[in-house]
């Protein structure tokens, strides 16, 4: 059907369908509910076997045990607080998800459409680029899976095709101690100003929300800290990889002084 | 006797809230209803040049011309049109209203219809308007003399910024026509200025016109006249159509058009000596009123009198004005004004005391108003004025010195702010309004026929327990009449803090008629001999109560509530979030009719007030509120709300009902400067609010110590 009529838009939680038609921002009008499929919802443990994938997706999942999680995209944000599976493996992501709205919103809303939404703002995005995270796509002639890291191709844009859906997640072993914070505009139902999720293992990783059109891998920065260089050096390195700007929740200058400290915030907590 | 009042009774509306049974206006349907819209200016200011209105048949439209009476809201000054005529003030401003029975085709009416402008440049500064609503003007004793007798004199500008009521139902209101008669049915705060808006509009006498509250979700002055505005025009329409109108805003319409807290600009100029006796206060205060004057000269007043703050000074001058600018005009908002310059008054204090090295708490007891002085008006203060007790009540249940000393050079802080509030219309508007309310003899007991609503804060509940321990009755035998302006007198509208003190009161003496006029007889048996009657009590001022507007002295209210808020507060370094710890609330509020009541009262008002401190913004641009959906436009959850200690202190005054004085504005005077002061304890040189971490972020830093400068 997605193949057939470009103008199909696939809605599941809605969370932010509803707003976007309330206040008269969504041209779209004819939509097709995922939300019965079943399959496209569960959270479990699948044998680590990146095919097809670029290198840079690959060395996070190099652990011993081979396994990545794969979450359904219709698995909800409660789905996720509540899996033991996200708790042990991916904590970070069950963090983002307790902060992400109210507990209806929680409820609703589902780890595919925070993706698919592909708000810079999106409370999941930081932790999935953090985490090395693959995105399974579906349509009727098959499956690829592509790294999250190469998914967005600017603001709202993505590689998924119209005829594709998000059918999962998978996140492969995370080698290192994982962090997250999210600045809002207040401590619950809030969108963030800045979010950044952190992994620090052998190699650094560090993912920022609210600062670019999408949100941001911040190689540069992690690269330093990868090597041993210093905090300031790694915030300088920060400074030139995020482009923030000015809008109705915060300044440019806001979110580029929070994020250069929630850097140092990250490395001192994760010490 | 007493047993209602300072019991926990149960609420007269509490259980149809409850279980979802109270209807709201949009709960209400009429037979033949259609549904209205309003087609706003999209222009800051401008001319009309054209109207371009291309709508099919099922429409009915409606401007200026389908207006019978006279084209403005009426309520103080004739100023404000019902509908645009030839130029808009505003963004969001009225021009068309369009009714349709099928309620989703008013959705997206800009294709079919739109307007052409002749543009013209909008101010939004305040001080570089040319265009003043009002000026008042304090003076007591000799300002000269004043800064003569100073040995610091110390500066400072404070600046507050709008607020938005967000009461959780927003407007709405259903007109029903009738032959050369109108029937308006509202969430209202205030039925008979609706009434009276209406009989200008309509031109009808005013036998002609009704109004009904419905059950209403909030108002926290929100639903003070804008309601007006808005019956108006569901009026002209069910006019136009000859069948009832619903008009009911969604969110984003009720933040773009409806009114706002004032923003204002204060400055002190203070004269003070080295052991910190205050000699002169020079004070000015700007009021940004909007587009049009509506309630800003009122606004300005309690402002300007609340201006100096609850102290002792024996030579002042308050300048105040109040100034159009082109933004959808501001009103009236919880507190009136005094918000605004309490915040001026002591984010200045604790500045002063750090000035003049000198503790916060040791200043505000030296210069606090004790019984016997004089305000700022000249109004000598009766044994009820309670600044100093509530001020070490405060201190001391919150810890205040340990925490001062133990948290200075850390990121947490503590700073407390000392206030008042005047209960009841200012000056000589309690004589002006001349309330009624009425009391009707009942099988059971007694009704209470007045027009005070009850918008949440407890209105019905509280009225009975006065009238049943006046008429020595049991609560449950009193019922309250709806309010609807065919049986209820005009008891003033529920505003300014008096519907406890002022209604209460009238209602009181009401029951106390009623009793004696029963004798020995039981409300019951009385009825059943004699059938029902009604008491009606008229507003009387207190004994020497004297008020001179001309001069701007006397006695500007009957009574003042008193309060101290102590804020604690912690700031995260990376983030500049503030998130409150722990806040102190002590209020003097006379006598707590309903304790719970009284105490949600306080606990809401510091916890909006907290919002108005640290994250409540109104972003304007180009005279439009660009964050106008609760996404955007952020009120504190119960999250960012602190735990609470409210502590009341009962003080009586003599003509309260059971010594009550009004509670309901009050508790949100404080907690902006108290949180301004805690994060000055904390280092940042914050004057204006609300301060978000932006702003915390681009403050200037002080030393840990806090600036200790020498007097000599």
């Amino acid at each position: 059907m997605l193949a057939d009529d470009p103008t199909l838009t696939p809605i599941a939680g809605c969370t932010d369908v509803l707003v976007g038609l309330h206040f008269g921002t969504l041209d779209k009008r004819r939509f097709i509910d995922l939300w019965p499929l079943d399959d496209l919802r569960g959270i479990r443990l699948v044998q680590d076997k990146p095919k097809g994938l670029s290198p840079h997706a690959r060395t996070g999942g190099d652990k011993p045990s081979g396994l990545s999680i794969r979450i359904g995209a219709l698995a909800t944000f409660t789905d996720i607080i509540k899996s033991a599976l996200v708790q042990r493996r991916v904590p970070m992501l069950v963090a983002a998800a307790r902060e992400v709205g109210g507990a209806q919103i929680q409820n609703r809303g589902t780890l595919g459409g925070n993706i698919a939404n592909a708000s810079p703002a999106g409370d999941t995005l930081p932790v999935l680029s953090a985490a090395n995270a693959r995105i399974v796509l579906r349509s009727a002639s098959g499956e690829r899976v592509v790294p999250f890291n190469d998914f967005y191709t600017g603001y709202r844009t993505s590689v998924r095709q119209p005829s594709e859906l998000i059918a999962a997640i998978e996140i492969p072993p995370i080698d290192g101690r994982q962090w997250w914070r999210k600045v809002g505009t207040r401590r619950a139902q809030a969108i963030s100003k800045v979010m950044m999720a952190g992994v620090r293992g052998p190699e650094v990783r560090v993912a920022i929300g609210s600062v670019a059109p999408t949100v941001l891998h911040a190689s540069a920065a992690a690269a330093v800290l990868s090597r041993g260089g210093s905090i300031a050096d790694a915030q300088a390195a920060l400074r030139s990889e995020i482009a923030p700007i000015d809008d109705i929740r915060s300044t440019g200058d806001y979110r580029r002084q929070v994020a250069e400290n929630l850097l140092a915030v990250f490395w001192k907590e994760t010490r | 006797m007493g047993r209602a009042v300072g019991a926990n009774v149960r609420r007269k509306d509490g259980d149809a809230k409850v279980t979802g049974a109270a209807k709201y206006i949009d709960d209400i349907s009429f037979p033949g209803m259609i549904f209205g819209a309003t087609i706003r200016s999209t222009i800051p200011h401008g001319e009309i040049a054209a109207r371009h209105v291309k709508l099919p048949g099922g429409f009915v439209v409606a401007d200026y011309h389908d207006i019978p009476g006279k084209n403005y809201v009426a309520l103080i000054d004739p100023d404000q049109p019902c509908l645009a005529e030839h130029i808009v003030r505003h963004v969001a401003e009225p021009i068309l209203l369009v009714g349709h029975a099928d309620r989703p085709r008013l959705i997206g009416l800009e294709q079919q219809v739109s307007f052409e402008y002749l543009e013209r440049a909008p101010i939004y500064d305040p001080e570089a308007s040319d265009t003043c609503f009002k000026r008042i003007s304090i003076d007591k004793g000799d300002l000269d003399r004043g800064f003569a007798e100073a040995d610091v004199v110390f500066e400072g500008e404070y600046r507050t910024g709008h607020q938005e009521q967000l009461y959780i139902e927003t407007n709405g209101v259903i007109a029903v026509p009738g032959d050369e008669q109108m029937t308006v049915y509202g969430s209202l705060q205030c039925p008979y200025y609706v009434h009276k808006a209406l009989v200008v509009l309509l031109g009808l006498p005013p036998g002609r016109v009704r109004v009904v509250q419905t059950e209403t979700g909030g108002g926290f002055g929100g639903k003070e006249e804008y309601p007006s505005m808005l019956a108006c025009h569901a009026a002209i329409l069910a006019r136009k159509a000859g069948r009832p109108v619903k008009m009911i805003y969604d969110r984003v319409e009720d933040l773009l058009a409806t009114t706002k807290r004032h923003p204002s600009i204060i400055r002190h100029r203070t004269g003070v000596t080295r052991g910190g006796r205050i000699t002169a206060m020079d004070v000015e205060v700007v009021m940004d009123g909007g587009a049009y004057a509506t309630l800003s000269a009122v606004v300005l007043s309690r402002g300007v009198i609340h201006a100096s703050g609850p102290y002792r000074c024996d030579h002042i001058r308050i300048r105040g004005r109040a100034m159009l600018t082109h933004t959808p005009p501001n009103g009236a908002f919880r507190g009136f004004g005094a918000p605004q310059t309490q915040f001026g008054i002591e984010a200045h204090m604790d500045r002063l005391a750090d000035e003049i090295g000198i503790d916060p708490v040791k200043l505000r007891e030296l210069n606090a108003l004790k019984p016997g002085d004089t305000t700022a008006t000249g109004q000598t203060l009766g044994k009820d004025a309670s600044a100093l007790p509530v001020l070490r009540e405060a201190v001391r249940r919150s810890g205040f010195r340990e925490k001062r000393r133990k948290w200075r050079g850390t990121t947490r802080g503590i700073g407390l702010s000392l206030f008042f509030h005047g209960s009841g219309f200012t000056g000589g508007g309690e004589v002006k309004l001349a309330s009624k309310a009425s009391l009707e003899l009942t099988a059971r007991g007694a009704r209470i026929l007045v027009a005070s609503t009850e918008i949440g804060q407890g209105t019905r509940t509280m009225h009975a327990q006065i009238v049943a321990d006046a008429l020595g009755v049991p609560f449950d035998d009193i019922d309250v009449h709806e309010v609807d302006t065919d049986f209820v007198p005009d008891s003033g509208p529920t505003v300014a803090s008096r519907t406890c003190t002022i209604v209460g009161k009238l209602l009181e003496r009401c029951a106390r008629d009623m009793r004696k006029r029963l004798g020995r007889l039981s409300p019951a048996d009385y009825f059943k001999k004699h059938g029902s009657f009604t008491v009606t009590s008229q507003y009387e001022p207190p004994p020497n109560l004297l008020w001179d507007d001309e001069g701007y002295k006397g006695d500007a209210y009957g009574s003042y509530a008193w309060g101290c808020n102590v804020v604690e507060l912690e700031v995260d370094p990376a983030t500049f979030e503030v998130r409150p710890i722990n806040v102190t609330a002590v209020a003097e509020i006379g006598k707590a009719i309903h304790p719970m009541m009284a105490e949600g009262q306080i606990e809401g008002g510091t916890a909006q007030g907290l919002g108005y401190a640290l994250i409540e913004e109104v972003v304007m641009r180009d005279g439009r509120m660009a964050n106008a959906q609760l996404t955007n436009y952020i009120i504190p959850t119960p999250l960012d709300a602190a735990p609470m200690k409210v502590v009341m202190l009962e003080r009586p005054y003599a003509y309260g009902p059971f010594g009550a004085k009004g509670v309901g504005e009050m508790p949100i005077d404080g907690p902006a400067p108290a949180v301004i002061n805690a994060l000055r304890h904390c280092g940042y040189d914050v004057r204006s609010i609300p301060a978000t971490p932006e702003r915390l972020m681009n403050a200037p830093r002080q030393k840990a110590e806090g600036k200790r400068q020498k007097a000599g």
